[in-house]
């Protein structure tokens, strides 16, 4: 499972201030304003996952609503350039005929394939385990769109005013999934999805630390096991698929 | 006997050539009014969106990218290869793999989500990116070829081109490799996960390089009245042909070994049958137009003759390479990529079904911008630096038929 994630003590944790050091407006300006206390940081040593059972997961949209509202994220009513940051997929097993319905949302990979490619460095992955997009070095290029295999990002194609202080957003820029990362700086444990899902749906999603053995997640996946989409890309995604 | 080729510029004071510089000036104009709407609006205004993320744009752009290191060709052939008779075309060659670079560049960059970023492009780099090598790569191009062609150019520096000469024909297998690397790199997309992309890029630039090398070489002499003689444009020709032929059998092996693997029919049927625009394309645009019917044109023993025929050929192999490259580039996007093997799949964000894309007129404004500025700087260039031979008649570019025509051959004449 996900235990093999090499830590990356280096730029990462300097960028995002993520090892619990001073109160500061940190170095990754815009996406880490609110660390403000700091005990309330990320973990030490943490790598953040979540884990979704598609058993449970019903004809619900209370994930993507929670996401979008969360972070800011609105329809410009035209369906092939609107940002998704998580969306609802329905799959029908060619075989069995079994149908599921599923969020997919960025995978937070291990190695991620968006980091790659990234000629800037703008998208980058914290010692945490969470894949972010620097809004102040994405210069636009859309490589990582091309690179992600699991369609997890979203270009923003017009101007846009409503955004919400902590999940900065911008025309020209690639956004995608934050695994809200506003929460987990200021010492949260939860995502809105997973909230969501907890409160209005089927109560489908668990997030927390693959590293930890004791958290619910880790004892989940030990029990019950949990899959990754498109394993075969060795990718090592931090989300984690029940009844897949 | 050794004919000594006199460079100079040429007259550029014609109706004819500000016609020219006008018509080039208002394509540039266009692709900067395209930017500007783009730098506006955002990309909404394009036909792109978040499921083809790159549109015509970067078929120009890498049209242009892969042609100016092709056109650099014919200046290796005469220094790496030591072919006397393209030498006196080497500095063309070299300026037009400058220019078309330019270009595909520009429009690179001016397609940016953030242009004005630029600065943190050159000043932020992921190695681990082929992207960011790619910089590397393009800068070094230009300057390796700009010393090249000042050695060229300038008589004491003459000894050192060959060498110079053999650096840029390196840096341009390697940049050209880059450039087909861009899409080897994504091992989730389908269409792209084939190593052989690279020397098929490499095939390809050969061969539109020096179609368009060819094109603007007829049309410099033909307008400027010089006289261009039939042997190195039969050898031009000969060689565009074997080119071409290369291309093709590159094509064919990239699509059979897809066909071995079971899990590349799907992507293969949609390319190559079912998906539309992109199997007319490739059948019609790539394959008849732009690769059989150029071969038959340049090997005809009657029709090959032609000086039209030959221009006409040149300008079917960069349609078919357009056609090509919007096959491979647009087309691998389209077709969706496959997260659940095994499943049908639907989403709001368009999973499981071919996105759409249309290019709009933004776009193809910014690809012709492009083109024209490549063209309007060798427009300029050659009227103020020595890059054209005076003449490249038949006994000036090779001794032996100079020979041959004194001792009453019958030069053949089109
Ligand atoms: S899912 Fe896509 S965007 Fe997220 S880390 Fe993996 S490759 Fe990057
Ligand atoms: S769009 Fe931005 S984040 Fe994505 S590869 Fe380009 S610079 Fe990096």
């Amino acid at each position: 499972m996900s235990h093999d994630s090499t830590p990356d003590l280096s730029r990462r944790r300097f960028i995002t201030g993520a090892v619990g050091a001073v109160a500061s407006l940190t170095v990754a300006p815009g996406i880490f304003l609110m660390q403000t206390n700091a005990q309330a940081g990320t973990k030490p040593g943490a790598r953040w996952g979540l884990l979704i059972n598609t058993n449970v997961c019903g004809d619900c949209n209370a994930c993507v609503t929670a996401c979008h509202k969360e972070n800011g994220v609105g329809s410009m009513n035209r369906p092939t350039t609107d940002a998704q940051w998580i969306r609802k997929v329905n799959i029908t097993d060619r075989a069995t005929g079994h149908s599921r319905s599923l969020p997919v949302m960025c995978q937070h990979c291990e190695h991620p394939p968006c980091v790659d490619v990234c000629p800037t460095g703008a998208s980058f992955r914290r010692a945490d385990g969470i894949v972010l997009v620097n809004k102040h070095t994405c210069i636009g290029c859309r490589y990582c769109m091309m690179a992600c295999p699991y369609k997890a990002r979203s270009f923003i194609h017009e101007h846009l005013t409503d955004q919400v202080p902590h999940a900065p957003r911008g025309k020209g820029t690639v956004e995608s999934c934050t695994l809200c990362v506003h929460r987990i700086d200021k010492g949260e444990r939860t995502t809105a999805c997973v909230e969501a899902c907890h409160t209005e749906g089927n109560g489908a999603m668990v997030f927390g630390d693959l590293n930890d053995p004791n958290s619910e997640i880790s004892r989940r996946l030990a029990e019950y096991g949990g899959a990754a989409i498109r394993a075969d890309l060795g990718l090592n995604p931090g989300v984690r698929y029940q009844g897949l | 006997m050794k004919a000594m080729t006199h460079f100079r510029e040429i007259e550029g004071r014609s109706k004819g050539y500000y016609g020219l510089l006008v018509l080039l000036l208002f394509g540039i104009g266009l692709g900067l009014v395209a930017a500007a709407l783009k730098g506006t609006y955002g990309h909404h205004i394009t036909g792109m969106n978040n499921h083809v993320v790159w549109g015509l744009p970067h078929v120009f752009a890498i049209f242009l990218i892969v042609a100016a290191s092709g056109a650099l060709n014919v200046a290796s052939i005469a220094s790496v290869f030591g072919r006397k008779a393209y030498k006196p075309l080497a500095p063309l060659s070299g300026l037009l793999a400058i220019t078309l670079l330019v270009g595909g560049l520009a429009v690179l960059v001016l397609d940016l989500g953030r242009p004005d970023r630029l600065i943190v492009a050159m000043t932020h780099y992921n190695f681990k990116s082929i992207f960011a090598w790619n910089i590397f790569l393009y800068t070094g191009f230009i300057a390796i070829v700009a010393v090249y062609l000042w050695f060229m150019m300038e008589r004491r520096m003459n000894p050192h081109s060959t060498k110079v000469g053999y650096l840029a024909f390196i840096w341009r297998l390697i940049l050209t490799t880059g450039t087909g690397s861009i899409f080897g790199f994504l091992v989730a997309r389908e269409a792209y996960d084939a190593a052989i992309l690279a020397p098929l890029f490499i095939a390809l630039s050969f061969s539109l390089g020096l179609a368009v090398f060819l094109l603007v070489l007829m049309a410099a002499y033909n307008w400027t009245g010089r006289p261009l003689g039939d042997a190195i444009l039969r050898r031009l020709k000969n060689l565009l042909g074997i080119f071409v032929a290369g291309v093709l059998y590159f094509v064919a092996v990239y699509h059979l070994t897809n066909l071995y693997a079971t899990r590349l029919h799907g992507v293969e049927a949609f390319l190559l049958v079912h998906g539309g625009i992109y199997p007319f394309l490739f059948w019609f645009g790539q394959i008849a137009l732009g690769s059989v019917l150029p071969l038959v044109l340049l090997f005809h023993p009657v029709w090959s003759r032609c000086r039209a025929v030959i221009a006409a050929a040149c300008g079917l192999v960069i349609l078919g390479g357009l056609a090509q490259l919007y096959v491979t580039i647009i087309g691998g996007q389209a077709y969706p990529l496959d997260l659940f093997p095994g499943h049908d799949v639907s989403s709001s964000f368009f999973d499981g079904v071919v996105a759409p894309y249309t290019p709009s007129a933004v776009e193809w404004m910014l690809g012709i911008g492009g083109v024209a500025l490549a063209l309007f700087m060798v427009t300029v260039a050659i009227k103020f630096l020595r890059f054209l031979p005076e003449s490249l008649a038949d006994d000036k570019v090779d001794p032996h038929h100079a020979a041959q025509a004194a001792a009453g051959a019958e030069p053949a004449k089109a």
